[in-house]
């Protein structure tokens, strides 16, 4: 039932979509990663309200980071976090080897450059997740080998 | 072992809602890019084509419905097995016109609207126009040209959702020149 399929395919038109309206409006690159970016937190503050309000509260910040790798992941990219770092300062590195969005794209250097565009989505439905749980972060992401891609999250102190 | 079950359906909604929530977002998006609501309608069910012309492939490659003999199976397919496959919801297949070229399918529910509300500076606005697109480019690649539009909306006040669906030709495939 709503297709992952269906929500992969919309994806691609929202990309596709800013970036046109970008060559129109002679916006740069930075300008549409934002504009992505802001569209996917959004979401993600909707999404992990409707998510969470039987869950039980977090008992502290990791517990938040592990629910998004496990629960969150699971829900919306069909499978859990391959791999959590932390410095325990604020700083979560979270790997997927094999991301969801990026998995349709052959592996390799080839689409590298392109990447970041299918990313920013993602980073900020992360974003906005993390938010709505009371957690004020800054969402990157970065691709070194398709289809695995690292998103670090940098806790801001309020 | 029953908090796992309902992880397992809470996480199925959730993903529709993902999809709906990011629509949601899109659309809300072109109204702010575009003065009118008749473009806004026009890119939706321009991205629905673009949309349709590739979802078609994964339909078929998940269903195994094979080739469809007429119009009538072609709306029975789309009701029973695409929305259900698509959007968990299943219309209802209505309103032949006498030639059998024409039918509506009626949406009890339209999980794209969940949520939703049009403000009243939007009246022209048809939101769930992606549909007609996706319709419209699934239906071309398997040669047939088709006119699908709204007739009733819920969110402009009717009680429910009708999609009405024109067949208008076949297309014939194009042999590149050349070849025999």
């Amino acid at each position: 039932m709503a297709d992952e399929a269906l929500f992969q395919f919309l994806h691609n038109e929202l990309i596709q979509y800013v970036y046109k309206s970008a060559e129109q409006g002679e916006m740069e690159n930075g300008r549409c990663i934002t504009r992505l970016e802001n569209m996917g937190f959004r979401v993600g503050q909707g999404l992990i309200e409707r998510f969470t309000k039987d869950t039980a509260r977090f008992k502290d910040e990791l517990d938040v980071m592990k629910f998004i790798c496990k629960d969150f992941w699971t829900s919306v990219f069909k499978k859990q976090i391959d791999n959590l770092r932390t410095n325990h300062q604020g700083i979560y590195v979270l790997q997927d080897n094999k991301f969801r969005l990026l998995a349709q794209m052959s592996g390799g250097k080839q689409y590298l450059e392109h990447a970041p565009k299918y990313l920013a989505f993602s980073c900020g439905l992360v974003r906005g997740g993390l938010s709505n749980l009371g957690v004020k972060s800054i969402v990157t992401a970065e691709v070194s080998a398709m289809p695995a891609c690292k998103f670090q999250i940098m806790i801001q102190k309020m | 072992m029953s908090r796992q079950g309902n992880r397992g359906t809470e996480g199925k909604k959730m993903n529709s809602e993902l999809f709906t929530l990011t629509y949601g977002a899109l659309v809300t998006q072109l109204c702010k890019d575009y003065e009118n609501d008749e473009e806004v309608n026009k890119q939706l069910d321009k991205m629905g084509y673009n949309m349709g012309v590739r979802l078609i492939e994964d339909f078929l490659a998940r269903s195994s419905v094979g080739r469809c003999h007429d119009f009538r199976e072609t709306a029975d397919v789309i009701a029973k097995v695409a929305f259900k496959m698509y959007l968990g919801i299943t219309p209802s297949v209505t309103n032949w016109s006498p030639a059998g070229d024409e039918f509506s399918l009626i949406l009890e529910s339209n999980p794209l609207v969940d949520f939703v509300e049009l403000p009243d500076n939007h009246n022209g606005l048809i939101y769930s126009n992606l549909l007609c697109g996706v319709l419209r480019g699934a239906l071309e690649m398997v040669q047939m040209a088709v006119d699908v539009k709204f007739a009733q909306d819920t969110l402009r006040g009717d009680n429910v959702t009708e999609i009405r669906m024109k067949f208008i030709k076949r297309i014939e495939e194009n042999i590149p020149v050349g070849d025999e």
